[in-house]
């Protein structure tokens, strides 16, 4: 029988199930832990954090979640990618190794880190080298936002995670790569896929796409028969048993919850998905509309026929800029008139900021309870129980958006009858932190690679 | 006949900056062509109008049973900066399933379609 590479998923975004990584090494035989923790923003939330403390900005979560799944490295030879390291892959790195010197067999541990990706102390070289950075909807100049940025980052490959396991590293802690890149590079390591098979490398990128998000492909917000997914408590998270030809099952451990079936793997292969003919990744770019996809027994879906194309010579950028403050409200009016006495909670909250001359760039108010997520879709029942009135505003005057915090709790007393659900306090102003989206060109960014023990 | 895409498909829904993607797949083979033929370009900027700002595009999946849909303009400003309760698009899926089409009776019977009464 061919080689078969188990490749588990243990967390599909920063904040994901704490159990889940021990759960997928203790559960059953796996050849590859991946962790996935960074969304579009993460970066700037790090970035934050290292500015406050240059240790920190990195996702600490990890370095917990390893204390479960150490001895499976150690031990087993389990070998782990992560994009844990933030904007800080050294700092997380050194925690990682602290954190195993308590551990049997730490000797063993050969943790790889890449960086490269951060482009932040790059910007300005890259401007003045002609790299405009330019917004990829509106095709504004970054340096139109300059001075607000708070973290640029290139979504590398899966060339230096490779590098590194090359290397011997039995943990690979990266900066921002793509998600797919953390599963894509041990496949190809293993299996030494040529950097220009497109087919097997687009094949891995799906297998990637299928799993980065943890449980949603294993019956984790599922809507297709929702009611009957089992044992959810318990739920499975997923694992790819791939083949040198780049096909692969799609699973989960036995007796763990959830359900693997087709319904539930297209919907994940769907989400968040543009031009299906074109996923683009720095490795190649796989044509989602060649996916084969069947049933392979109980909690198992056969994935294979997939084809790729080359890579475009650019990377995208992430960047994240301060743009002004926000802050969300929220009161709770109960029977009878719910929504009318929310709706004149709202007029008066309104006419209130009104008279106190401030300005807002935007006051957004919804009825949770009646339509707050489907607008005008969905009709509106004659008796609701409970409203909950929910209003945000945001601008560029914090004190603005201060005062307003302090307008939502007199309602209580100042406003309609009916009304609770304050005891929360004042609603928090918040740094809004905008999304820049870039291209750059690939000869710029230059990844390394570094190999740590204890 | 008036078929409700709740009762004929499911779908997952996803964010991309100030972009909702919603992936919307048919609960049989044979209502595949169904969607294709009826939910349009059109028809699904016709049922978001007074929800999103921006245009809509349509991609075809064939091999997943599946079509999906950019929603531009569809979350306020994006994930981050939005003051809405949904600010990644996770529930546009359903509000996708709220669209209600028009199949012609013979058409409709012959892909046993679940006619949708109010």
């Amino acid at each position: 029988m061919s080689r078969i590479v188990r490749i588990a998923a243990g967390q599909g975004f920063w904040g994901d199930w704490l159990e889940a990584p021990r759960r997928q090494v203790e559960g059953g035989p796996i050849d590859y832990l991946m962790l996935d923790y960074l969304a579009e923003v993460t970066m700037s939330i790090l970035q934050k954090q290292m500015q406050r403390d240059p240790l920190a900005g990195y996702a600490r979560d990890f370095i917990t979640q390893m204390e479960g799944v150490l001895p499976a490295v150690v031990d087993r030879g389990v070998r782990v990618t992560a994009n844990a390291g933030g904007v800080n892959p050294r700092g997380c790195a050194d925690a990682l190794l602290e954190m195993a010197r308590g551990v049997a067999h730490h000797d063993r541990l050969r943790v790889g880190v890449v960086t490269g990706d951060d482009l932040l102390p790059r910007i300005d070289e890259l401007i003045a080298a002609g790299h405009e950075l330019a917004h990829m909807e509106t095709g504004a100049p970054l340096s139109s936002v300059r001075d607000r940025v708070l973290s640029a980052n290139a979504y590398v490959g899966a060339g230096p995670i490779m590098e590194a396991l090359a290397r011997g590293a039995n943990v690979v802690v990266t900066g921002r790569c793509t998600d797919t890149a953390l599963i894509l590079a041990p496949l190809m390591h293993e299996f030494q896929w040529p950097a220009n098979d497109w087919d097997r490398l687009a094949s891995g990128i799906v297998a990637g796409h299928i799993i980065e998000c943890g449980a949603q492909s294993t019956g984790g917000n599922c809507a297709y028969d929702w009611s009957t997914i089992p044992d959810l408590e318990n739920i499975g998270f997923p694992i790819v048993e791939v083949a040198e030809d780049g096909s692969f099952v799609v699973t989960k451990h036995p007796g763990t919850g959830g359900r693997v079936d087709v319904h539930g793997v297209t919907e994940q292969l769907v989400y968040e998905m543009g031009d299906p003919k074109e996923y683009i990744t720095p490795d190649v770019i796989a044509d989602f509309t060649t996916i084969r996809i069947a049933a392979d027994g109980k909690d198992r879906v056969r994935v294979f026929g997939v084809h790729g194309a080359p890579p475009t010579d650019m990377l995208k950028v992430s960047i994240a800029y301060r743009d002004g403050f926000k802050a969300v409200g929220t009161l709770v009016y109960a029977w009878p008139d719910a929504l009318a006495k929310a709706k004149e909670a709202d007029r008066i909250i309104r006419a209130r900021l009104a008279n106190l001359g401030l300005t807002f760039d935007l006051i957004h108010t919804e009825y949770v309870g009646a339509t707050a997520t489907h607008g005008p879709l969905a009709t509106i029942p004659d008796e609701l129980p409970e409203v909950q009135l929910r209003i945000g505003v945001r601008g560029n005057d914090r004190k603005a958006i201060e005062r307003f915090t302090r307008e939502i709790a007199p309602l209580v007393l100042t406003g309609p009858p009916g009304v609770t659900g304050y005891a929360g306090g004042r609603p928090k102003v918040e740094e809004v932190v905008a999304y820049w989206p870039a291209l750059v060109s690939k000869n710029v960014i230059r990844p390394s690679v570094s190999i740590l023990t204890t | 006949m008036k078929i409700r895409l709740l009762d004929i498909a499911h779908a997952r829904s996803g964010d991309k900056g100030d972009t909702a993607n919603v992936g919307l797949i048919a609960l049989r083979d044979e209502w595949y062509p169904i969607l294709v033929r009826y939910v349009t370009r059109e028809r699904v900027a016709e049922h978001f109008s007074k929800v999103i700002k921006g245009s809509v595009e349509r991609f075809e999946l064939p091999n997943l049973l599946a079509l999906n849909f950019l929603l531009h303009g569809a979350l306020g400003g994006g994930g981050t900066v939005t003051l809405r309760t949904d600010a990644q698009a996770k529930v546009y899926s359903t509000a996708m399933l709220r669209l209600v089409i028009d199949v012609p009776d013979a058409e409709a019977r012959a892909a046993g379609l679940p006619e949708y009464r109010t």
